[in-house]
């Protein structure tokens, strides 16, 4: 049963995917939102610097911008083509919701490991600690795509979609994004693990906690 | 496996407009049922219900294998619909929808069996094209066989001629034989040709 | 009949607060006037809170019974909750702009925490606005209340100990437990946040009641 179902999981993964690498909606949303925000804060500033609070917060607001503008498109566009209900037929809420989770992981991973390099680059940001920086930015993907991914759901159903995605991620996002940007200070700042433990910690357990949640509540949005 | 579907006292209303109304019976597997009434009568909306994709307002839909009844979060490994609310994936090939589909449903299926589907549906030689170029027609055809491919018990076919030419609509009349014979039928349509391959009859006017 | 005396009852109640926390000395005389506000702005954040638990336990309720009347008391709920969570922060903001001079700022966290509360509920509310079908209304923003939650508790109890809080501390009560309210404060605080519980039960029930009343009528139709 339980190889069964990674493999039909890892089937939902594969199809979207697939399909997103045919047409790349989602991707592209992605990117060039984040990216021209990046470049409006940099020309905007022209010689002027950031501190490093300001930095940090910067890339946060980038990455959740841009995440509201694309990641509800894993379900919405399941049920704007009509295959949601095929889907329904044929396979577990579970299998459903766990490609999708992965899916969105994925295409945030991607997002950041194009976005950091040049973040660091036209902000001339200095990371004294990159390990740590680039693991709390893992850690604040997992999470954003943990909380959102359910939402992304409930939005599909709904019909005003995009403004209500970034409505209704907004409340259960804070503390992650309260938690990634107090990390992301700590890396950039040079205080290390010991300073942005508290963050790391409260990353982890927001994580945990929304992909429990979103496992257990998908069922009833998917079906409802 | 002694299959049946009972549908006891069932309701369905949307806000004030019941759709409806205390709608009772039962069938078994081998055997077949039409449903059909004008626009609007609700014979989707009844599809659905006896897919278990939504939910009843009074009543229940039973599908039992003996004397258990199966849970409705299972009910979906023993039926598969055809519909024209349900759509296939238009960016992805005809090969590939059938591997897909095919791996959520745990069913292996080779190439050598992929390629009969397809023939058996008419699609031999478009296998490798994408969804998008098919036409309305070669869509339904491959609904046909992707819900076929788990060789379901149940089979249900909410307008099964819609888009299909005479051809077409020749391969679906051999499904159908085959399928009341060897599992569980239920047609939803107004055409009296589809109708006549149908044991019983229910009508949703009244 | 007996209705109708608890409501005098009530009604005579919050008067009776209303008049005493004006006509008595301020409750804290550090702040001064101003410190009145505590008599309705505590009151009024306790019951957004309230109101939330109460729309989470309906819709919970709801998701196992698919029953009308629990969407219908958890939605109430949460528009009475909305209510007097805009009550409590548009008070807290007069008090903020009385006291520290700034209608707003982020690093109070109970502002944080009442504000998190509005999103939450204007959320909600949109969702709700948003989906066209009435059971599908229900069971979406049922699971949205859900899922909101975990939310509530950080920005409760976790957020204030990683800040400096600006909030008059130990206001109601102190490390020990004890209430640090003296003389008369301490009777009219307990009265107001008793009364204006009631109100909120009492508005809740009416709501369900007018509901189950047009759910009645709409049956003969």
């Amino acid at each position: 049963m339980s190889s069964g179902w990674t493999t039909k999981a890892l089937a939902v993964l594969a199809k979207d995917i697939r399909t997103e690498l045919r047409t790349r909606y989602s991707l592209n949303a992605l990117f060039m939102f984040a990216f021209t925000t990046l470049v409006v804060v940099s020309f905007s500033l022209g010689q002027l610097s950031l501190g490093v609070q300001v930095l940090s917060a910067l890339y946060w607001i980038i990455i959740f911008f841009a995440s509201m503008s694309a990641l509800s498109g894993v379900f919405v566009k399941e049920e704007d083509a009509k295959t949601a209900q095929t889907l329904r037929l044929f396979a577990r809420p579970s299998v459903i919701y766990a490609g999708k989770l992965i899916y969105n992981i994925l295409l945030l991973t991607i997002l950041c490991a194009l976005l950091t390099p040049l973040y660091v680059a036209f902000m001339n940001v200095t990371v004294p600690d990159w390990p740590l920086f680039l693991v709390v930015i893992l850690l604040g993907i997992i999470g954003l795509s943990g909380a959102t991914t359910i939402i992304g759901a409930i939005v599909a159903k709904a019909n005003v979609r995009g403004a209500l995605f970034a409505v209704l991620s907004f409340p259960v996002l804070l503390p992650l994004l309260v938690a990634a940007i107090g990390g992301t200070d700590a890396a950039l700042v040079g205080t290390g693990w010991a300073g942005a433990e508290n963050h790391i910690k409260l990353l982890v357990a927001y994580a945990v906690i929304m992909i429990t949640a979103s496992a257990v509540l998908f069922d009833f949005v998917w079906n409802g | 496996m002694a299959l049946s579907l009972t549908v006891e006292k069932l309701n369905k209303s949307f806000g004030v407009r019941k759709v409806i109304r205390e709608l009772s019976f039962t069938i078994s597997a081998p055997g077949s049922l039409g449903i059909t009434g004008r626009n609007g009568s609700g014979k989707t909306t009844l599809m659905k219900m006896l897919s278990q994709l939504i939910p009843p307002t009074g009543g229940r839909v039973a599908i039992r294998d003996g004397d258990t009844e199966i849970a409705s979060a299972d009910c979906f490994n023993y039926l598969k619909m055809i519909s024209p609310e349900m759509a296939l994936y238009e960016m992805l090939t005809g090969y590939e929808n059938l591997k897909f589909f095919s791996t959520l449903a745990g069913v292996r299926l080779n190439q050598i069996e992929q390629d009969s589907l397809l023939e058996r549906v008419g699609l031999s030689t478009r296998g490798d094209d994408l969804v998008a170029a098919y036409s309305s027609g070669m869509k339904q055809r491959l609904k046909y066989a992707v819900a076929l491919l788990a060789k379901p018990a149940i089979l249900l076919l909410d307008e099964p001629t819609s888009n299909l030419d005479d051809a077409g609509k020749a391969i679906v009349r051999e499904i159908i034989s085959k399928q009341k014979s060897e599992g569980m039928l239920i047609i939803a349509t107004n055409e009296a040709e589809d109708l006549k391959q149908v044991e019983h009859v229910i009508r949703l006017d009244n | 009949m007996v209705r109708k005396y608890l409501q005098i009852g009530l009604f005579v109640l919050i008067a009776g607060v209303i008049y005493f926390s004006f006509t008595t000395p301020a409750p804290q005389q550090i702040i001064g006037e101003a410190s009145r506000i505590f008599y309705y702005h505590i009151p009024m954040a306790w019951l957004t809170v309230v109101a939330y638990a109460i729309n989470l336990i309906y819709a919970i309720r709801f998701l196992k019974t698919r029953s009308e009347l629990d969407d219908f008391r958890s939605h109430w709920s949460a528009e009475l909750g909305t209510m007097f969570c805009v009550l409590a922060t548009i008070s807290g903001s007069l008090f903020a702009k009385v006291t520290w001079g700034v209608y707003w700022t982020w690093s109070e966290p109970r502002m944080l925490s009442i504000f998190i509360l509005l999103l939450i509920y204007g959320a909600y509310l949109s969702l709700r606005a948003a989906i066209p079908t009435p059971e599908r209304k229900g069971i979406i923003s049922a699971t949205y209340s859900i899922f909101a939650f975990p939310t509530v508790p950080f920005f409760i109890f976790i957020m204030p100990r990683m800040m400096q809080s600006l909030h008059p501390a130990d206001s109601v009560v102190d490390k020990n437990l004890h209430f640090t309210m003296g003389g008369t404060v301490l009777p009219i605080f307990l009265v107001s946040l008793f009364s204006f519980t009631v109100l909120y039960f009492w508005l809740l029930g009416l709501g369900i009641r007018l509901h189950k009343v047009q759910l009645a009528r709409f049956e003969e139709a």
